[in-house]
């Protein structure tokens, strides 16, 4: 496929100015002007329509195919909420407005959406309130990990750890180790929870939080997790959670009766907003009684008269961390998307998830080695290690699944299992696709054994054949040059 | 499965080759065929005081970023900076040209919580589930 740079003829033009009508102002002075060529390519309109809606055709979306890829939750986000998220009384209305003297009276119905959501949130996670504010999961993390800091100092404490399982999402140690602390990752046991005898050896008074993903990245709920948090909250650290897989919970379980402090939440995963290309996205933060004072300003409050405003005077706060009061339109999305589907509807989507995932299993458990023999919550994990005897990688079968329309799962993720597949197929997907989808992961494993190489041809049918990622990785060519 | 007699190997897949009062270190077959094509290596400074089981260099592949862990304390005293551009060297040949880089040795009683050959075996065997190939 060629780049529109290179489809450039010299002389082709979309537009031709007309002359002009008044008298021609003096050229400006050299060292203004530009002294190289800008090689913007020369195209008809035309030319430029169809090179971009060919692209365009190239994309893969949850809106054209399924898109079961572990622990991101790629589920379809119903179009309903974008109409609601373009009405003018919230899109045209400028964000600096309820910070103006009598400005909040005409931002009622937006503070209104904020302080809901975070009562919302506070009852479905079992936490006493939420900062709207951060602008993606990892963003949520690292406000909470300083919300914790900010509550150990002002208890004059000063700690120097922050424990995680080797199961964690990788963002995990690192929000923790941006916000200062040191990192200390314990493995997990043979029977895939957390090891509870190393955890034991590492927790002290030195340690400022665990943080726990849960269900895990195995898709496994782990049934230590009061016995984990007691442990911690007896040598004074507090408990983090890592909330990307709360759509596995939703109405079942809330972190804040299991022990948790501190909860971030991906509102893109589990509240049907939309995910990947970068965001936007939003990982409001909920916190337990002890926490509130420290949370970022400014905070939506109710008053007695039932208006809403913007309180800025909380000298605990941490401050801003995000401009503003977080990504206020996906925020709205969520809201909307609650209110939609009621408390049964939020319950049913985790159960539906839950479903879904284990039928995954259930069907796939005979030609694929499961990572750990346990029933999975909201995503399956395989191991192609018995393909891969015969030279069929994780990397070979999602290139596959590719040819056959399908995003491929999460691969090599969780670290901890050899030649991962991570298979989360939403409850958005109906029976018959993820049907499908299983008999194309049959078909591969029947290839793997009596076909290896065809398997590892894949993909065929695409524009681009199998990428060389290695020199891709070693030998980036990032740009078009001349 | 290369595991070289001569060697002091831990649980993380490092393996350091001790001559005289330095060592050489890097990581295991095992580790670079598991990890895949690498494409990058993070190597500590040089006069960089390492210790054992700490953080001392990052390794990635097409798969992974991964930490290696030191496994002896010591002062760095020499990078292979080959690996900079070569880092398929970790690849082709982990035991010779793609070793990391080269320590003073601080305390040598640190060996007795390394493995040796034979136990590095057993216990990559151990992972596996079933023998090594």
């Amino acid at each position: 496929m060629q780049l529109i740079f290179e489809k450039h003829k010299q002389g082709r033009r979309g537009f031709c100015f007309p002359g002009p009508d008044v008298p021609l102002a003096k050229p400006l002075a050299a060292k203004y002007c530009r002294s190289k060529d800008t090689h913007i390519a020369s195209l008809s309109e035309l030319d430029v329509v169809r090179h971009y809606t060919n692209l365009s055709r190239l994309n893969f979306s949850v809106d054209t195919n399924f898109y079961p890829l572990g622990s991101c939750t790629m589920k379809y986000n119903p179009k309903f909420t974008e109409r609601i998220a373009a009405f003018e009384g919230f899109s045209n209305l400028h964000p600096l407005l309820p910070q103006l003297a009598g400005g909040g009276m005409l931002a009622q119905g937006s503070l209104e959406v904020l302080y809901e959501t975070e009562k919302f949130l506070s009852e479905i996670t079992g936490m006493s309130a939420f900062t709207m504010q951060p602008l993606a999961g990892a963003h949520g993390e690292l406000t909470g990990v300083m919300l914790i800091a900010a509550y150990h100092k002002n208890n004059g404490s000063r700690r120097k750890y922050v424990i995680v399982p080797d199961s964690s999402h990788g963002t995990n140690p690192a929000s923790a180790a941006i916000a200062g602390y040191q990192v200390i990752v314990i493995p997990t046991g043979k029977d895939g929870y957390m090891d509870l005898e190393q955890y034991k050896k590492h927790l002290n008074n030195d340690v400022a939080a665990v943080m726990l993903t849960c269900p895990d990245t195995l898709g496994i709920f782990n049934p230590h997790i009061k016995e984990i948090a007691d442990m911690a909250h007896q040598v004074g650290a507090l408990m983090y959670y890592d909330g990307a897989n709360l759509n596995a919970l939703l109405g079942k379980a809330r972190p804040g009766d299991l022990g948790f402090d501190v909860v971030h939440i991906n509102l893109h995963k589990t509240f049907g907003t939309p995910h990947g290309g970068g965001g936007p996205g939003a990982g409001p933060v909920g916190v337990s009684e002890a926490l509130v004072d420290f949370l970022p300003i400014p905070r939506v409050v109710r008053r007695s008269d039932a208006t809403y405003a913007l309180e800025y005077h909380r000298h605990k706060s941490i401050g801003y961390i995000a401009p503003f009061y977080g990504n206020f339109g996906v925020i709205l999305k969520a809201y909307a998307y609650m209110l939609c589907l009621g408390k049964d509807g939020l319950i049913e989507a985790a159960e539906l998830a839950v479903l879904n995932a284990n039928y995954c299993q259930v069907m796939l458990k005979d030609h694929y080695d499961l990572a750990f023999e346990k029933n999975c919550m909201h995503e399956c994990v395989f191991s192609a290690a018995r393909q891969a005897k015969n030279g069929v990688h994780a990397i070979d079968i999602a290139k596959y699944l590719i040819d056959k329309g399908y995003h491929p799962p999460t691969v090599y993720f969780p670290l901890i299992v050899k030649e991962a597949l991570m298979i989360e197929p939403t409850e958005t997907e109906s029976k018959e696709t993820i049907d499908a989808f299983i008999e194309v992961m049959i078909e591969i494993a029947g290839l793997a054994k009596d076909d290896p190489i065809r398997v590892k041809q894949a993909p065929l049918h695409m524009p681009i054949k199998r990428l060389d990622e290695t020199k891709a990785a070693r030998e980036p060519n990032l740009r078009w040059k001349p | 499965m290369n595991i070289p007699k001569n060697l002091f190997y831990t649980k993380d897949h490092e393996w350091a080759r001790v001559e005289g009062k330095a060592a050489y270190i890097g990581i295991t077959d095992y580790a670079q065929s598991s990890l895949g094509d690498i494409t990058f290596v993070g190597l500590p400074k040089e006069k960089e005081a390492v210790k054992q089981s700490e953080y001392c260099a990052t390794v990635e592949s097409v798969k992974a970023a991964s930490d290696v862990y030191a496994p002896f304390s010591g002062t760095v005293i020499s990078l292979n900076n080959e690996l900079v551009t070569h880092p398929e060297l970790v690849n082709q040949s982990p035991y010779e040209k793609g070793y990391f880089f080269v320590i003073s040795l601080g305390d040598e009683v640190e060996k007795k919580n390394l493995m040796d050959a034979d136990t590095y075996q057993r216990y990559v065997e151990g992972l596996n589930g079933g023998s090594v190939k």
